[in-house]
C-alpha cells in the first residue's frame, strides 16, 4: 500500500511539474534571468505548492504516525552549516547552466529527450560520487548511525 | 521587465497545486518528504525496508510524461545548453543537492512549507547562485 501511494504521488508530482512548465529548461532559465526578459512563472509554481504544503505539513507535525502506519519521518536537522550552503550553491550553478533540477530531470528522462538523458545520467553520477566521498570521509561516524535512520536528517 | 509572452501564471499555479497535493499525499499517508534528490539518494544508499516506496515514486515520475501525453499534446521543451555543459551541470546538480541535502522539491516545496529556516537558507543559496550563473552566462560571456 505504501508503494502504491508513493507511485500515485510520484505520478501526480511529475504531472504537476509538466503542467507548471518546470520540465522546460528555458522556463527555468527565464525565471533565473533577472537582467533579461523575466518570466515569473516559477514563483507561481512555488506559491501553489507551498499553499497546499503549509496545510499538509501543519497536519503532519501534529500526527505521531502517517495514515498508512510506520513512522512520520520529518527532517530533524536544524543547523545551517557550511555543507548546506556549499552544496546548495553548487546545485544553483548547475541549475542555472542547464535549467534542470532533479525532479524535472527524471520526468524528462521518462519522456526520453536525448539531452535530458545525458543530464540525468550525469546527475546520478554526481550523486553516486557524493555517496562514495561521504562513505570515504565519514566511514567511522556512519557506523554509529543505524542505516535505516541515516536519511532522516536529510531535508529531501 | 516581464517576459509576457512566456509568462504562464495559471498553468504554473495549477501545476504547483498538483505538486503540493502529491507532497501532501506522501507525507500524510507514507510519512515521507517528497524530495526528489533525497529519494534517489536513498536508492543509492540502500536501507532494508526503505526501497519500495522510493522506487515507486521514481517510477511515477518517469511515467508522468507518458500519462500526460494520453491527455494532451505537450509543447516540446527548449534545451539551450550543449552536451558538455549538460554533463557539468548534471554533476553539479547531483553532488550539490546531496551535499546540501535537498533540491527544489525538498527545500522549496516541502522545506518552505514546513517553515524550516534551514530550507530557507538553502533556497536562498541556490536561487542566488542560479541568478548569478544565468547572469554570467547570458550577460557577461555571451
Amino acid at each position: 500500500m505504501n508503494a502504491v501511494c508513493a507511485l500515485v504521488a510520484g505520478l501526480l508530482f511529475g504531472i504537476g511539474l509538466i503542467v507548471s512548465g518546470m520540465t522546460d529548461p528555458s522556463k527555468i532559465i527565464g525565471f533565473l534571468d533577472l537582467a533579461g526578459a523575466w518570466d515569473p512563472s516559477l514563483a507561481f509554481v512555488m506559491g501553489g505548492a507551498i499553499l497546499v504544503g503549509l496545510i499538509a505539513f501543519r497536519i503532519a507535525r501534529k500526527r505521531r504516525a502517517p495514515l498508512l502506519g510506520g513512522a512520520m519521518l520529518l527532517p530533524t536537522s536544524r543547523s545551517i552549516d557550511r555543507q548546506l550552503i556549499l552544496g546548495s550553491v553548487a546545485f544553483g550553478v548547475g541549475w542555472g547552466l542547464a535549467g534542470y533540477c532533479p525532479g524535472p530531470a527524471i520526468v524528462a528522462l521518462g519522456a526520453g529527450q536525448d539531452k535530458a538523458v545525458v543530464f540525468t545520467v550525469a546527475m546520478i553520477a554526481g550523486m553516486a560520487l557524493y555517496e562514495a566521498a561521504d562513505r570515504h570521509f565519514h566511514a567511522r561516524r556512519r557506523r554509529r548511525v543505524p542505516r535505516e535512520l541515516s536519511d532522516v536528517a536529510g531535508d529531501g | 521587465m516581464i517576459d509576457w509572452t512566456h509568462f504562464t501564471p495559471w498553468s504554473s499555479l495549477a501545476g504547483g497545486i498538483l505538486i503540493g497535493v502529491a507532497a501532501a499525499m506522501l507525507v500524510l499517508l507514507n510519512g515521507r518528504i517528497a524530495g526528489v534528490s533525497g529519494i534517489i539518494g536513498g536508492v543509492l544508499r540502500p536501507a532494508r525496508g526503505d526501497m519500495a516506496w522510493r522506487l515507486a515514486f521514481i517510477i511515477g515520475l518517469l511515467a508522468a510524461p507518458v500519462v500526460y501525453r494520453l491527455m494532451t499534446v505537450p509543447s516540446p521543451p527548449t534545451i539551450e545548453a550543449g552536451y558538455p555543459v549538460l554533463v557539468l551541470a548534471g554533476l553539479l546538480v547531483g553532488a550539490g543537492t546531496r551535499y546540501g541535502s535537498g533540491c527544489t522539491a525538498g527545500h522549496v516545496f516541502c522545506g518552505l512549507s514546513r517553515l524550516s529556516p534551514r530550507s530557507l537558507a538553502a533556497t536562498l543559496a541556490f536561487m542566488l547562485s542560479g541568478f548569478a550563473t544565468v547572469y554570467a552566462v547570458r550577460h557577461l560571456v555571451a
